[in-house]
């Protein structure tokens, strides 16, 4: 079966002008992901795991390798594309789930989580009514619905943010410690919803710091510490 | 060292805007150089820079309201054609007022202070053609409306309003045409900070609901981040970088954008 990501030889540091000099990142990363396919990154910090996570949605711009995508559009190589191509496929195909949600002023809760639908053009009341079952799901009180995030607390915030980043499936999604601070009841709807779009074919990398949450979606441990075997299967790792 | 980006593939419509080697100098002093820029239908691309780098030029002249020394410009609208910095005067300011919005950061560059807020976005109208009274006041009720303006104040003249209040006016008149391309000259710059905040709440949503294509500029880079799908920055009359706003803020590869992304707070 072809891959949904097919990486080869990836490369990224980064150069401080300031301070004259640079630093690898990582160096030569190769693996492909399949359809519904969970890979779990493995490594010490600094070992370049949100870093390449970042790299794989170009957020980094790579140095060297490919990052060849199948897109609804065909192949194309994430390393290479051409910025608009980037923008699209970001809103169509590709999510990125971080812990951090990016708040604008005077923007509701419930309104940023129905953006990314509005964007992929759903009218506006029926993203709403999707926005509020992401936002109940993930255990946001009701009340906070029509209020601004950008005074919440942390973990509401992030409960937001999660709502928001998966309302749309995706055909592959970049998970960067998504479960960090979250509590029991948020945790297990990320779970749940993260094993259906497993199911659904999402295919998924992701970084986890307490991978214990998500033992069991995990198919494939790929290792970034110096030195490592380049992949795993999983049965033989502890995590 | 990094990879030379593939031109688009998956996105295959043509630019809306497109500028070529733009060069302009006053006297000694070198305000453009070579510059070339790109904007996709739907697109907004931020354009950064200090003070004097040439962004505000860029953007005076892609209203026509400068020629280049050298370069072209060309917008990619039916009955539209060629190089635009080559139409005669009456045909650039047609083009402006139909086809082309801008918003100041100085509401007295685009806004006549005295005369009613109605009356500055229907003038807009008028230059356009249209000579009925109840279509004049009808439309430019509507923009006023889509610029979020408060409309028991129609009548208000601009000299009479707040800051915000006056660009959420300019915005109106800017939007009343459904023009192709938004310009933003700091449209929210010297507004405290919630007022701010509502201005570009405002561009936020007339950019999802009417995907208009915007070029704006600022020095605030918040305010870029906010808008900006993809970032250009200036130095000295040249593009030094460009490319996703995520990328240009968290991944800049030239010196100066390392030093202007560094100096934010």
């Amino acid at each position: 079966m072809t891959p949904v990501l097919d990486i080869r030889g990836l490369t990224k540091g980064f150069t401080m002008h300031h301070l004259g000099q640079g630093f690898a990142a990582f160096d030569d990363i190769s693996f492909a992901v399949a359809a519904g396919e969970f890979v779990l990154l493995k490594g010490a910090n600094g070992a370049g795991k949100s870093t390449l996570l970042r790299t794989l949605y170009r957020s980094y711009l790579p140095q060297a390798g490919q990052v060849l995508f199948q897109s609804d559009h065909g192949l194309i190589d994430l390393a290479r594309a051409a910025d608009v191509d980037i923008t699209h496929l970001r809103r169509t195909e590709i999510g990125f789930v971080t812990q951090f949600l990016v708040a604008r002023p005077r923007v509701s809760a419930e309104a940023l989580v129905a953006e990314p639908l509005r964007v992929a053009g759903v009218p506006a009341e029926e993203a709403l009514v999707e926005a509020r079952h992401w936002l109940r799901t993930f255990g946001v009180k009701e009340n906070l619905w029509p209020a601004y995030p950008t005074t919440f607390s942390g973990g509401e915030q992030q409960k937001v943010n999660l709502a928001r980043a998966l309302i749309r499936p995706q055909k592959l999604l970049l998970l960067d410690e998504p479960t960090a601070s979250l509590d029991a009841n948020a945790r297990a709807a990320l779970v749940q919803r993260l094993a259906d779009l497993k199911a659904q074919g999402t295919a998924m990398i992701g970084v986890f710091h307490h991978p214990g949450d998500v033992e069991h979606l995990i198919d494939r441990v790929v290792d970034l510490s110096p030195n490592a075997p380049a992949t795993e299967d999983r049965h033989d790792v502890v995590v | 060292m990094t990879l030379t980006l593939d031109a688009p593939r998956i996105v295959t419509v043509d630019p809306l805007l497109e500028l070529h080697g733009v060069n302009k100098s006053y006297g000694p002093v070198v305000a453009l150089r070579n510059v070339h820029a790109t904007v996709f239908p739907g697109e907004v691309l931020g354009i950064v820079g200090e003070s004097g780098s040439g962004k505000s030029t860029l953007l005076r002249m892609m209203n026509l309201e400068e020629t280049p020394d050298s370069g072209s410009y060309t917008l990619d609208l039916p009955d539209v054609d060629g190089n635009l910095f080559e139409l005669d005067r009456f045909a650039r300011r047609m083009l402006c007022a139909t086809r082309i919005g801008i918003v100041y950061q100085n509401p007295h560059l685009g806004l006549l202070m005295k005369h009613s807020s109605s009356g500055n976005v229907a003038e807009r109208l008028l230059v356009a053609g249209e000579r009925r009274f109840a279509v004049l006041r009808e439309k430019a009720t509507d923009a006023l409306a889509a610029s979020e303006f408060p409309l028991e104040r129609l009548d208000a003249p601009p000299i009479e309003l707040s800051g915000g209040m006056q660009q959420r006016v300019q915005l109106a008149k800017a939007i009343a045409l459904e023009p192709a391309l938004l310009l933003l000259d700091e449209p929210t710059t010297g507004l405290d900070v919630s007022v701010q905040a509502l201005v570009l709440d405002t561009l936020k949503r007339l950019q999802q609901d009417r995907k208009i294509t915007m070029v704006i500029v600022s020095h605030d880079l918040g305010v870029i981040r906010t808008l900006a799908d993809r970032v250009m920055v200036m130095r000295r009359g040249e593009v030094v970088e460009a490319g996703l706003a995520d990328q240009i803020f968290q991944d800049p590869q030239h010196a100066y954008t390392q030093q202007l992304v560094h100096a934010k707070l």
